[in-house]
């Protein structure tokens, strides 16, 4: 039986999309069979991101509808035959989505994958709470900027509150994923300190994903970061995030630093 | 680390933004997870001082508010001039 992890913020932005695609792809790269699921229904990107656009046929709904079998929907990726994704439907709602259908689907995907990452829309709303319903584990996905923080909080509320899991008094493993990262701005004290999110928000840390073109170019050309470029900062924080979820002993998680002489920054700032 | 970061952390924005937080979260946490206890309360309350003097329902606040170990129900109830004839004649001099 494979773990579900959804994927969720609150906030929208903040990165949960390349997130999920890119836990979903260094996961699939060690081997485990991964489904990525996509529960922005009415404004789906995970395809998008994962370069698939152009092979979505059936989507979530349909799925849910009974207009398709999970199989028929389902796409592989190109590149990582571990990978697949389910596509969200663009032309539908969230309404489309019923809670005895994502039941239905999530538990025939958990007998066929080792994991199964709900891709959660922003929001409290419907769509967000059913991608989180069957998670055994969360991954927070939380800027160090105030709004994500507190959006991140509310979550977190809903995660202990609204899960099969909660509700059962089981334990969901909830984890904190740092996006945006920028270490310039926390040096000159403007952005949140790493420390401070994690002691705000009581959840154990996942990893720190620095802010980066990297991610931006990935996403442009449709491959995730871990693929396109996996040497890059943001991948080797995805990958070693993707070993920690297997369980893996995974060292110290390093809070990025600017790589700027002391001149350089100096320099920075006067012009600033 | 730079010399800002040493020595002025208080100052910085981000701190700002943290303690910012931390406040309004303590706020929110509290709200959330007892709002079932603080709106029984506030029936309760209710039906007690209506039993002796006359009080609109919507001037009765019941809040929750926690420090550290601690947390303080805080009930506000305004009471209207007319409504207290006797009460005033008890309590003048």
């Amino acid at each position: 039986m494979g773990e579900v992890i959804v994927v969720t913020s609150g906030k929208g932005g903040v990165g949960k999309t390349t997130t999920a695609a890119s836990l979903g792809a260094a996961l699939a790269s060690f081997g485990d069979t991964v489904a990525v699921v996509d529960f922005d229904v009415g404004l789906r990107n995970l395809d998008l991101v994962l370069g698939a656009e152009r092979r979505v046929v059936f989507d979530l709904v349909n799925v849910i509808q009974g207009h398709a079998k999970l199989p028929q929907a389902l796409i592989r990726d190109k590149r990582l035959e571990n990978l697949w994704l389910l596509p969200a439907s663009q032309t539908r709602d969230k309404d489309a989505l019923t809670e005895e259908g994502v039941e239905r689907v999530i538990t025939e995907l958990r007998q066929r994958f080792d994991w199964v990452i709900c891709d959660s829309p922003a929001g409290i709303e419907r769509g967000a709470t059913l991608a989180m319903r069957h998670a055994d584990i969360a991954v927070v996905v939380s800027n160090p900027e105030i709004s994500s923080v507190r959006d991140s909080d509310r979550i977190i509320g809903l995660l202990d509150a609204k899960t099969v899991k909660a509700e059962r008094g089981e334990q969901l493993d909830k984890f904190l994923l740092l996006t945006r990262y920028d270490p310039a701005r926390a040096s000159r004290g403007d952005m949140m300190a790493v420390e401070d999110v994690i002691e705000i928000l009581s959840i154990p840390l996942l990893g720190i994903v620095p802010e980066s073109e990297e991610v931006l170019r990935a996403s442009n050309i449709g491959t995730p970061v871990t693929l396109a470029s996996p040497q890059s900062r943001p991948a080797r924080a995805y990958l070693d995030a993707a070993r920690r979820l297997r369980g893996e002993a995974v060292g110290d998680i390093e809070v990025p630093v600017e790589k700027q002489s002391l001149l350089a920054r100096l320099f920075a700032r006067r012009a600033a | 680390m730079s010399f800002r970061s040493l020595f002025g952390r208080r100052d910085t924005s981000a701190a700002k933004a943290r303690e910012r937080l931390q406040i309004l979260l303590a706020h929110e946490r509290a709200g959330g997870g007892s709002s079932d206890l603080l709106a029984r309360l506030r029936e309760d309350v209710l039906a007690v001082i209506a039993r002796h003097v006359e009080i609109d329902p919507d001037k009765v606040q019941v809040s929750m508010t926690k420090q550290d170990d601690v947390s303080i129900i805080e009930i506000d109830v305004e009471v209207p001039d007319t409504s207290l004839p006797r009460l005033r004649v008890a309590g003048s001099r």
